[in-house]
């Protein structure tokens, strides 16, 4: 069954509103269209939907990382307990900071917290955290019951930083706000923005970069260091993949902002170049040609010369390195196929690295992702933001006389967003194969659907997915943890990748799965059973 | 590992680092998938309802199916109620179970929907059924939560007909493996004694790949079987904190006599188990599990030295960690730490006279956390852990063996295969033990004291 009859007939079995509401929510790519897509809007109650929510935005992807801050969670147990070591944002404590990773806090409330409040809770949980870990700084994590009790975490938060004399920094990131973990992005930007990033006093640095929107997922963010710094890069802050408070207070420093998850992390890089005039470029470290391409952007942003030899020579090392290996596992994967279901950035970014692999994408789609992540950003003007997300605050930033700087002309650098995604993003779409699917907030009865109908090698989902996907006889890849793996990112992490794709596809226990005697009749039985009879 | 762990123990009235449990709706997710064509629901926002699907899911590696109400800030406001009746109504129109079961979160807790008012006004298709518990994060346990869930089976389903007594017996496991359900209904089996298990969730949650994803496999208590709970002559609870509530809830509305035992980890849990069975059927103990029993007695002798004597310290759910204490004094080692993170006293108070008894002094605490555990080991170290994945940081950190029994295990397999409950399952647990301690002798030892034969 081909892509447009299976999302027929799965829309002829919803009933008519389902049916209605997620007709906007899928497409198949037409290059000769300007295809547009809905998202970003709430889910459908009941659905059996992948997404989490604002909490897991803010304190899970985007703060949790930071390894040199205490993380307490305002809240009952749970919310602090499934964000304790599952998403593999890997740090090390390296200049001396303190690491505090393995670690989980919570206030732990209790139903006396929810009648007469937390704050005195909370208040005292800061304290005894300062006397046991005397931390540099701490955040404060709200859930879903804090904003509905009007625990102000704000006030509590402020108290604390003057009365101890660290950062504190309160986040409103309560589980019900906004649509999905994507609000709790943008209350963890903001928060970084606000209370963080530019308040050291480091001196610059040439070739220096931020790198944004990459959390160190089974140490992507080493890979990718290693590389930078081999050119001869200088890199001041990871937001946050083995980041730290540290290091991010100095991120105003940078000549250039690099984004790998847009959805994430934009909003950070859009303030950066407003409030210190740093620009952002669009790039992707997943895939050998896309780590490539990014590298030589980077090169031609910076202009130097000796730069843009030393990124030829590491890249003609780097592919020297790794050229058999590749081959040995392009051989094997070429002509497969795979369907890519992840939050809000890699069903684009892991398309390049199938292609790497010479397999081909057949369906992609985000649980969170807004219409930009999907159709570029010159759709940014036209969306709508809706009843459920309006009250997420839109930070506004101004210009600092004092540390505004622009590392290139402005007539420059309007030349190279010609050549380079410069404070752009074009989106997923775009960078999808002819009637590839794709797909927003792609629920349990669709990804069945799907995979009887498309009959992928691969499909790279996440844990919740994986084992049904699995029992379909189909090898899942976790795309987040990435089964545990890792690093994906850059030349070794796409071998890294190619050996455990291959693997998968390949493991000999998929040939066990129909029982020999299922496969032939059992002769010798039978003749037994006959004499018998 | 966990250097910032400070040797010296400040006292802590607010700040819980690394609990050693998790929230209420978990255990109510995971008791329901024991209902056959049962599908959770998480009345909540949708966070909840995707961190406890992966965090069983992690466990059992399994497909883990709930659906939520997918709160909005406009529903955390003004009541999930729209949000419930549209998602019953999706549910049962996309995904076909015969029964919902919700549990709730801190989110609709703390605005107080009304859930029975809710499903009232709610059309439920012809020969569906949808029940609830409330579960409110900000109390007890994920074992509190499954308690719940098991107590709302028997207010929603167990009916008692007039005049009507069934030779069955149920038994409500507790918050236990789908291995040790099966160990527990194969125990019955030879025993001669006809039970309803409730919840079960072997044949759901240790399902074989056969290439096809089945969303309601076969297992799982029916609702047949829940209704004539009853009717049964009698209720046996393994497990004080999961399973006496709906035991005594079941005697409360049928008038079911109530027995609430152990969780039969270990020889003594197990034999008493046995024997309430035994008395239940007024018929002789077989030999095969006489044999059985009198196999692991021959292990505990035969290695007692491997064990003998050795501090342990003991974390995890309070119904398996009461067992285990229990266990680790019969096998001649020394708990002198046992903590679980679920609150009550009666597991201060159990554990304690067990210590008492034993003439071992130890430190116990219900509602405890890991990271005191940790500090405590600090100050006076022990041999061997027993507990959950997470011990695995104090292990590495102060080079002490764990041996993973309980919830949750996320980072070995066959648990959900093999049983830890029986004669069978103590055998399991003294392998493991042992390979333990030896593991790290032989690794650990000088080569001339490196023996061939242990």
């Amino acid at each position: 069954m081909n892509a447009e009859k299976a999302m027929e007939k799965i829309l002829d079995s919803y009933p008519a509103k389902v049916m209605k509401n997620r007709k906007k929510h899928m497409l198949i790519k037409k290059s000769d269209e300007k295809q547009e897509i809905t998202a970003n809007t709430r889910t459908i109650p009941g659905i059996i939907t992948n997404r989490g929510c604002c909490y897991a935005g803010c304190k899970g992807v985007v703060v949790g990382p930071l390894i040199d801050m205490v993380h307490i969670v305002h809240g009952p147990i749970g919310c602090s307990y499934y964000t304790w070591n599952t998403r593999r944002n890997k740090g090390k404590a390296t200049r001396g900071e303190k690491n505090f990773l393995h670690y989980c806090f919570s206030t732990d409330m209790q139903e006396s917290d929810i009648v007469f409040g937390g704050e005195k809770k909370l208040r005292q949980a800061i304290k005894e955290a300062v006397e046991i870990f005397k931390p540099e700084a701490i955040t404060i994590s709200a859930t879903c019951p804090v904003g509905l009790i009007g625990d102000d975490i704000h006030t509590v938060a402020a108290e604390a930083e003057k009365e101890y004399g660290i950062k504190v920094v309160a986040f409103s990131c309560e589980g019900y706000k906004g649509v999905s973990q994507s609000a709790g992005h943008h209350i963890a930007n903001n928060g970084l923005m606000k209370h963080i990033i530019g308040t050291g006093n480091d001196e610059k640095i040439p070739y220096s970069i931020n790198l944004l929107g990459e959390y160190n997922i089974g140490g992507d963010e080493w890979e990718i260091s290693r590389i930078l710094t081999k050119i001869g890069y200088n890199i001041i802050s990871t937001m946050t993949g083995n980041g730290s408070y540290e290091r991010l207070k100095n991120a105003h420093n940078a000549d250039l902002n690099l984004v790998q998850c847009h959805r994430s992390i934009n909003y950070v890089a859009d303030m950066i170049e407003k409030k210190y005039g740093t620009p952002w470029l669009k790039v992707n470290f997943i895939g050998i040609q896309s780590t490539i391409e990014t590298l030589r952007n980077m090169a031609k942003y910076f202009g130097d010369e000796d730069l843009i030899k030393r990124t030829e020579e590491v890249i003609a090392e780097e592919l020297a390195d790794i050229k058999d290996e590749m081959e040995y596992y392009r051989n094997m994967c070429s002509g497969k196929t795979a369907m890519l279901f992840v939050g809000g950035s890699r069903a684009h970014h892991y398309q390049d690295l199938f292609k790497d692999l010479g397999i081909e994408t057949v369906l992609a789609g985000y649980e969170f992702a807004h219409r930009d992540d999907y159709e570029g950003r010159d759709v940014l003007p036209h969306i709508q933001i809706d009843a459920d997300s309006r009250n997420i605050e839109e930070l506004h930033v101004e210009k600092d006389e004092k540390r505004y700087r622009l590392y290139l002309s402005p007539e420059k650098l309007e030349q190279l967003k010609k050549e380079m995604p410069l404070s752009n993003y074009e989106g997923l779409i775009k960078a999808s194969k002819e009637n590839t699917v794709i797909i927003d907030d792609l629920n349990h009865f669709e990804t069945e659907e799907f995979i009887k109908a498309l009959k992928p090698d691969v499909f790279g989902s996440g844990i919740k997915d994986k084992y049904v996907i699995q029992k379909m006889g189909v090898f899942s890849k976790q795309m987040h943890s990435y089964d545990y793996s890792g690093p994906y990112a850059g030349f070794k992490g796409a071998v890294n990748f190619a050996r455990d794709i291959s693997a998968g596809i390949f493991t000999p226990a998929w040939s066990y799965v129909v029982p020999p005697w299922k496969k032939e009749p059992l002769l010798e039985a039978s003749m037994v059973e006959k004499e018998v009879g | 590992m966990l250097e910032l762990t400070p040797k010296e123990i400040s006292k802590r009235k607010a700040l819980t680092i690394n609990p050693a449990k998790t929230c209420q709706p978990i255990g109510a997710m995971y008791a329901a998938l024991g209902i056959h064509k049962c599908l959770p629901h998480s009345h909540g926002s949708q966070g909840c309802c995707s961190y406890h699907r992966m965090h069983l899911t992690r466990h059992y590696r399994d497909p883990i199916m709930a659906s939520t109400s997918s709160f909005t800030e406009g529903a955390a406001v003004f009541g999930g109620k729209p949000n419930l009746q549209t998602a019953i109504k999706n549910v049962f129109n996309i995904y076909k179970p015969d029964v919902i079961a919700i549990n709730t979160t801190c989110l609709s807790e703390t605005i107080g929907d009304d859930i029975p008012s809710i499903i009232q006004s709610t059309d439920i298709p012809e020969g569906k059924y949808v029940i609830h518990a409330n579960t409110p994060s900000y109390v007890g346990s994920h074992i509190t939560g499954f308690s719940n869930m098991v107590k709302a089976m028997v207010s929603y389903f167990s009916e008692k007909e007039e005049n009507v007594l069934t030779k069955k017996v149920n038994i409500i496991p507790g918050f236990v493996e789908p291995s040790d359900m099966r160990e527990i209904k194969r125990i019955a089996k030879i025993m001669g004694l006809d039970i309803i298990m409730f919840p079960d969730t072997s044949g759901v949650l240790d399902t074989p790949n056969t290439g096809k994803f089945i969303m309601y496999p076969d297992g799982g208590t029916t609702v047949e079987e829940l209704k004539a709970t009853g009717m049964s002559r009698a209720t046996i609870a393994l497990g004080k904190f999961a399973s006496e509530q709906a035991a005594y809830e079941l005697e409360k509305k049928c008038n079911v006599t109530p027995y609430v035992l152990k969780s039969p980890v270990g020889i003594k849990a197990t034999d008493e188990l046995i024997m309430k069975m035994a008395s239940l059927t007024g018929k002789e103990i077989p030999y095969e599990l006489e044999e059985e029993r009198g196999q692991l007695v021959d292990l505990m002798i035969d290695i007692h030295q491997h064990y003998s004597g050795k501090k342990v310290a003991i974390f995890g759910d309070p119904d398996i960690t009461i067992s285990m204490t229990e266990f680790a004094i019969s096998l001649g080692m020394k708990p002198i730490y046992v903590i679980t993170g679920t609150p009550g006293k009666d597991f201060d108070d159990i554990v304690t006279k067990m210590l008492e008894d034993a003439g071992i002094e130890g430190k116990v605490k219900s509602a405890g956390d890991l990271f005191e555990l940790h500090q405590w080991i600090k100050n006076e170290p022990v041999d061997l852990l027993i507990g959950n994945t997470y011990g695995k940081y104090i292990s590495k950190a102060e080079n002490i063996p764990l041996v993973r029994v309980g919830f949750p295990i996320l980072d070995r397999v066959g648990h959900t295969y093999l049983p830890t409950v029986g004669y069978k399952g103590a055998i399991r647990i003294i392998e493991k033990i042992s390979s333990a301690l030896l593991d790290k002798f032989d690794r650990e030892c000088a080569d001339e004291d490196f023996e061939l034969v242990m």
